[in-house]
């Protein structure tokens, strides 16, 4: 009888055990859905050590002005520009670099980036934000 | 500068300056067979003979702008309405190649500059005025409330046998014209022949002048190739305030001066900021510029004389003095 109550509390035990793992597991994917693709990248530069994957670059626009306003590149390196917009939405636009995106409030932008050429590159803002819209822009510099 | 054209073009179009525009003539070079072919098929396709005439481009007066670059608000374009109407010879058309306004996010006082803009171009004693939007008029909110106040944002007309095409590349927001105008434009212009004159107005360089500053239309080149089968095609702009000249195998493109402030050539200056004002020669950078047209050291060719010539102070003497019009000015 009481090897019975031994195995019948096992039992139970593993039973809880069980709906908390899979209880957590369910939580852990909403939080992914809800979050949409830009979470999973973020976290992955965050939570992984350097050199795993493209190191992420996080540019912000706001009326009238990109911040960083410039960032330093290497050629050849894969990276992932991840913009965001703090107010209206903005544009983000170098002909030579094939960078041609929308970066809308509340929904982060992403751009994957394998700089080939070395130089120094002018990026505008190419919706019109307002007044000051036609100073907005940043540099990318790509070194050799 | 000088810039070989082609004598043998159908149509001449001749600019000269009148101080805070640009003056156009337009008129067909009769030389032989293919001019006539060309002016009959107009006059089936459209009911007009090609005839010559005048008509004036103005661009950028950018009504509510207020600042350091040009503490004068709207007295340039004033008094390039007054020098317009004083011409000789009345012009027909007076083309407006956008930022009739500076943008507000008050729509009501962006309203009220869409008002005066339109109560200044008023005092024009022209026929016929035209305008294409520029982004500060409607890149906010899509070109909404520059249809309320001016019409459609792009449209075609002709007169007096040459075809214009209203296009805008600014109320998508980006500097772009945009698939459903594409098919547009292809459509509008399939009903002439090769050689039918065709003149573009539009806000933004049809083309890459200077990217950089948004000096540039993305989907420019898919324009150009709509109207690359046409022998035939002026494009007429704005937006970079300064004069510019840029002709192709197909086109010349024509950018006219603003009437607020001027920025400086791209190429010598790094940064985009308007050429400072200047007490002494409030107007220089919105001088007159003159194109003369003399025959080429080639045969059946011809040259185009570009003169830039100061405005004169003695212009705003008296009561509207320049020293008047600065006392009611913060400088």
């Amino acid at each position: 009888m009481k090897t019975r109550n031994l195995l019948l509390m096992s039992a139970v035990i593993l039973g809880m055990s069980l709906m908390l793992v899979v209880t957590l597991t369910l939580r852990a994917s909403t939080k992914g859905l809800r979050h949409g693709s830009a979470m999973p990248l973020a976290r992955k530069a965050e939570s992984q050590p350097p050199n795993s994957g493209p190191r992420v670059v996080k540019i912000m626009a706001k009326r009238f002005a990109f911040t960083p306003n410039q960032i330093t590149l290497k050629k050849g390196e894969p990276v992932t520009l991840e913009l965001t917009s703090e107010d209206v939405t903005h544009g983000f636009y170098m002909k030579a670099l094939k960078l041609d995106e929308v970066i809308v409030p509340g929904k982060p932008t992403e751009i994957s980036l394998t700089p080939q050429t070395a130089g120094k590159f002018t990026t505008i803002c190419d919706h019109f934000c307002g007044a000051g819209h036609g100073n907005m822009n940043m540099t990318i510099i790509v070194e050799e | 500068m000088k810039d070989p054209i082609d004598r043998r073009g159908f149509l001449k179009i001749a600019g000269v300056s009148i101080g805070l525009g640009t003056l156009y003539s337009a008129a067909p070079v009769l030389r032989g067979n293919p001019a006539t072919e060309m002016l009959r098929a107009l006059g089936e396709k459209n009911g007009e003979m090609q005839t010559p005439f005048t008509f004036v481009q103005l661009s950028d007066p950018h009504v509510g702008f207020s600042g350091p670059p040009d503490p004068l608000g709207t007295k340039a374009f004033e008094h390039a309405v007054e020098v317009v109407n004083a011409l000789p010879q009345r012009p027909e058309l007076v083309l407006f190649t956008g930022d009739l306004t500076h943008d507000s996010e008050n729509k009501d006082e962006h309203a009220g500059r869409m008002k005066l803009f339109k109560e200044i171009a008023g005092r024009l004693k022209v026929p016929k005025i035209m305008y294409v939007p520029g982004e500060h008029d409607a890149g906010l909110d899509g070109g909404v409330m520059f249809r309320e106040f001016y019409g459609p944002t792009n449209y075609s007309f002709d007169h007096r046998g040459v075809h214009f095409i209203a296009l805008d590349n600014v109320s998508r927001a980006k500097p772009e014209v945009g698939p459903e105008q594409l098919a547009w434009l292809k459509k509008d212009i399939a009903r002439f022949s090769r050689t039918a004159p065709i003149i573009v107005f539009t806000h933004r360089p049809l083309f890459d002048l200077k990217p950089e500053w948004e000096w540039f239309t993305s989907d420019g080149d898919d324009v150009m190739n709509v109207l690359a089968p046409y022998d035939n095609v002026t494009v007429l702009y704005g937006h970079i305030h300064r004069d510019d000249e840029h002709h192709t195998a197909h086109a010349k493109h024509y950018a006219a001066r603003s009437l607020i402030f001027a920025f400086p050539d791209p190429e010598k200056v790094a940064d985009k900021k308007p050429i400072p004002f200047d007490k002494a020669h409030p107007f220089a950078n919105l001088g007159i510029r003159q194109i003369a047209e003399h025959p080429g050291r080639k045969p059946n060719t011809s040259s185009l004389a570009i003169e830039d010539v100061e405005l004169s102070l003695r212009e705003f003497s008296g009561v509207n003095g320049i020293q008047q019009l600065l006392k009611h000015t913060d400088l």
